[in-house]
């Protein structure tokens, strides 16, 4: 009886937790990939009742995105927008992060609070109004600025400036606390070996902070692969971005505009998988720094 | 023991939600259903409507009131594309509303994916307050009907009147006068541009092509006829891109901040539009009150009045919906009912789709009040307006236009590329979903 009762409990306990992935995670995900071997057959005209049915088409749709040179050009297109996001955002976060935790520095809490307020407006917002800063006749910064700010070679790092600008602050903040947790002994310690503010920044806080460096880097990473809002709230306002830009836009637009979601159903579970590939492929090459001594 | 129990009820549970949440295909119970015999005695039927004209609400609380038996409620959306495609969505996961606003151009897609019903028995009194044009609309030709038309949206040429006199230009009425003015005007003020040639708006290309006398589509025996780079519409094609290539007019895409900007500081003189334009102008380009006019689109044959449509719905009934002939019979009232029309124009500043309405227009919208005859006008344009039958994959034909136009408006190259992409991605995906095409 009381061995009964025990092994029933841990049951309970994880109930909720069961019920909320089985409901929320397995079964969107069993349900992507059971459409995404999917797709519709329609025969004649293909109007009225019956005309339209689903067929099961094994692999067909993963080849057909894999095959997609529309996809692939996205790929190419996110990892360039994704290579100088993750460069300048991360490395002005770190510097930033570095600014306000040393000694010297003025108005510590005004900065820190003014560095992550962009983080908390809402993307679309964000993308809008830059957008507006961009548009030729409307931007106060145009007038000064004489280039296209959303001509085919400008608009990767009109948006990728979105994105900084938005991002910056939360990564900043998650390296600034780690920063704080520091013991301050250390310092103390580096300074009576005459170390200067510059070389306790490069030699002690910079390895110390190697781990969150990171954890930013790779939140960053499947931020960047799903890249959705910028270009799609600032394409009604230029003709620069197509609604296959990014990988997840394309997703978008078989879904909802030509209506195939079978195809993106498909297209998602291949842009899942690269995402794994590119965050655990980086933590493999810097395993041995992100986990400290192994 | 009692851990057994435990567990085989947690894991009955979870095959039940699995199996309720895994079964993505609805279940047919409800076409099953037969359609008129909706539950007497059970209370009122509710219906929901799904619409983005504006005070729709208004209207419906009139039919309310005379109605106690049949209940509808409102539910506004956003207009267009994003609007099809939620409606699609949801008849897809089995819950979609009773109604329907549907345009045109989208309601074959409706049709294809079964999501409405076929109303043929409920409107045959009703055809004849419909021109043949727009009934066709609904029917694609075929036996059945799939919704019954409320507005159309026949295009005319919207011009600043004051700034056309300033520049010494006269309304041109042919293309040929329209490019000469578009040139003319680059000469007296290079910062004003005659018009803009929106590679964000198909439906705006739609209507010039079928102005022309495009038949993009077209339904023989039991296949489909796509001819999207038909003769008319590479000519049309061939225009504008001339025009945007020469610089003669501008690029910048419709209903955008600086489009706005450009008609209220009358930087563009020009809008080539459907009549539903005074409501746009006048909540985009306010400033502009009172300088507008309309005149008929200009003619690629010098004499002739013909125009296409741009845009322009109908109700149409879902194909899910228990109380079918209730909801026929809302759809019916309001786009026939002389009482109901009038609501709408005066509410929803609709362009009635039923013929008597049209010529019972009476004032001009008040952003036109300088045009006193404005719905004479757009009579006679509606009169000559023309269409043609959409297909079944209208969100993939109009993505390939915003797609390939963007791309030939940003290399300057050629339109008449991009109506061939059009044409392609269009074949394309009807063969890979398995219509049958004729060559």
């Amino acid at each position: 009886m009381n061995q009964g009762r025990r092994s029933a409990w841990p049951y309970l306990f994880l109930t909720p937790a069961v019920v909320l992935f089985t409901l929320f995670l397995a079964v969107p995900i069993g349900y992507t990939v059971y459409l995404a071997t999917r797709r519709t057959k329609v025969s004649g005209l293909g109007l009225g009742k019956g005309a339209r049915r689903e067929v099961f088409v094994g692999f067909d749709n993963f080849s057909a995105a894999l095959a997609d040179a529309e996809l692939w050009q996205g790929w190419l297109r996110v990892l360039g927008y994704g290579a100088f996001v993750l460069v300048v955002m991360l490395g002005l976060a770190l510097l930033f992060a570095l600014l306000l935790d040393s000694a010297r520095v003025r108005l510590a809490r005004f900065s820190r609070i003014a560095i992550f307020l962009p983080y908390a407006v809402p993307g679309v917002a964000a993308t809008l109004l830059w957008g507006f800063l961009y548009l030729p006749s409307l931007s106060p910064i145009r007038s000064v600025l004489d280039a296209d700010l959303l001509g085919p070679t400008t608009v990767t790092y009109s948006m990728a400036n979105v994105a900084v600008w938005g991002g910056t602050g939360f990564n900043m903040l998650v390296l600034y606390t780690t920063l704080r947790a520091i013991p301050r002994d250390l310092y103390e310690a580096a300074r009576l070996d005459g170390a200067s503010e510059l070389q306790i920044a490069l030699r002690v806080k910079i390895p110390i902070l190697t781990p969150a460096i990171i954890l930013t880097t790779v939140f960053s990473i499947i931020a960047t692969v799903q890249v959705f809002t910028e270009p799609t709230t600032l394409r009604p306002l230029t003709n620069t971005i197509s609604s296959t830009w990014s990988p997840l836009m394309k997703v978008y637009r078989d879904a909802f505009v030509t209506g195939d979601l079978y195809s993106a159903a498909a297209t998602s579970i291949v842009i899942a998988a690269v995402s794994l590939v590119l965050s655990f492929g980086f933590l493999r090459v810097v395993r041995n720094h992100a986990f400290g001594e192994g | 023991m009692r851990a057994n129990r435990l567990g085989a009820a947690l894991a009955v549970a979870l095959t039940a939600t699995l199996a309720a949440c895994g079964s993505g295909e609805p279940t047919p119970q409800s076409s099953a259903a037969p359609q008129s015999s909706a539950p007497a005695a059970q209370g009122p039927v509710k219906l929901t409507y799904w619409t983005w004209a504006p005070n729709m609400d208004k209207i419906v609380d009139v039919w309310n009131k005379a109605h106690p038996d049949i209940q509808v409620t409102v539910s506004k959306q956003a207009g267009g594309d994003d609007a099809a495609a939620k409606y699609l969505t949801a008849a897809k996961a089995g819950n979609p509303p009773d109604l329907v606003q549907a345009e045109y151009q989208h309601l074959p897609s409706f049709i294809a994916a079964d999501a409405v019903a076929d109303i043929k028995a409920e409107t045959a009194a009703i055809q004849g307050e419909f021109t043949e044009g727009l009934w066709r609309l609904v029917t694609l030709g075929t036996e059945g009907v799939y919704g019954i038309p409320q507005d159309s949206g026949p295009m005319m040429l919207f011009y600043r009147q004051d700034l056309f006199d300033k520049y010494g230009i006269e309304v041109p009425k042919t293309w040929q006068e329209y490019a000469d003015a578009a040139r003319a005007v680059r000469k007296k003020d290079p910062k004003v541009h005659l018009g803009t040639f929106s590679s964000k708006d198909p439906g705006a290309f739609t209507g010039y092509a079928q102005q022309a006398g495009a038949q993009w589509w077209s339904i023989e025996g039991e296949s489909w006829k796509v001819n999207i780079a038909d003769e008319p519409t590479r000519k049309v094609a061939d225009y504008w891109s001339g025009l945007v290539k020469e610089g003669a007019i501008d690029d910048m895409p419709y209903f955008t901040p600086e489009w706005n900007k450009a008609l209220n500081d009358g930087k563009l003189l020009t809008w080539p539009s459907a009549v539903w334009a005074p409501g746009v102008l006048s909540s985009n380009a306010p400033k502009a009150k009172g300088k507008w006019a309309a005149a008929p689109l200009p003619q690629w044959n010098a004499g002739e009045n013909v125009s296409g449509f741009w845009g322009g719905s109908s109700t149409a009934v879902s194909a899910k919906t228990p109380n079918k002939a209730a909801a026929a019979q809302f759809a019916t009232w309001l786009n026939t009912d002389p009482a109901a029309i009038e609501l709408l124009v005066e509410e929803a500043a609709i362009y009635p789709a039923a013929t008597k309405a049209q010529s019972a227009l009476g004032e001009a919208p008040e952003y036109f009040a300088n045009q006193p005859d404005f719905w004479q006008q757009a009579a006679a344009v509606s009169a000559g307006a023309r269409g043609f039958t959409f297909g079944p994959n209208v969100g993939v034909t109009y993505n390939a236009f915003k797609d390939a136009f963007d791309k030939a408006v940003q290399n300057k190259s050629s339109f008449a590329e991009a109506v061939q992409s059009m044409q392609d991605t269009t074949v394309a995906d009807m063969r890979k979903a398995g219509f049958q095409i004729a060559q």
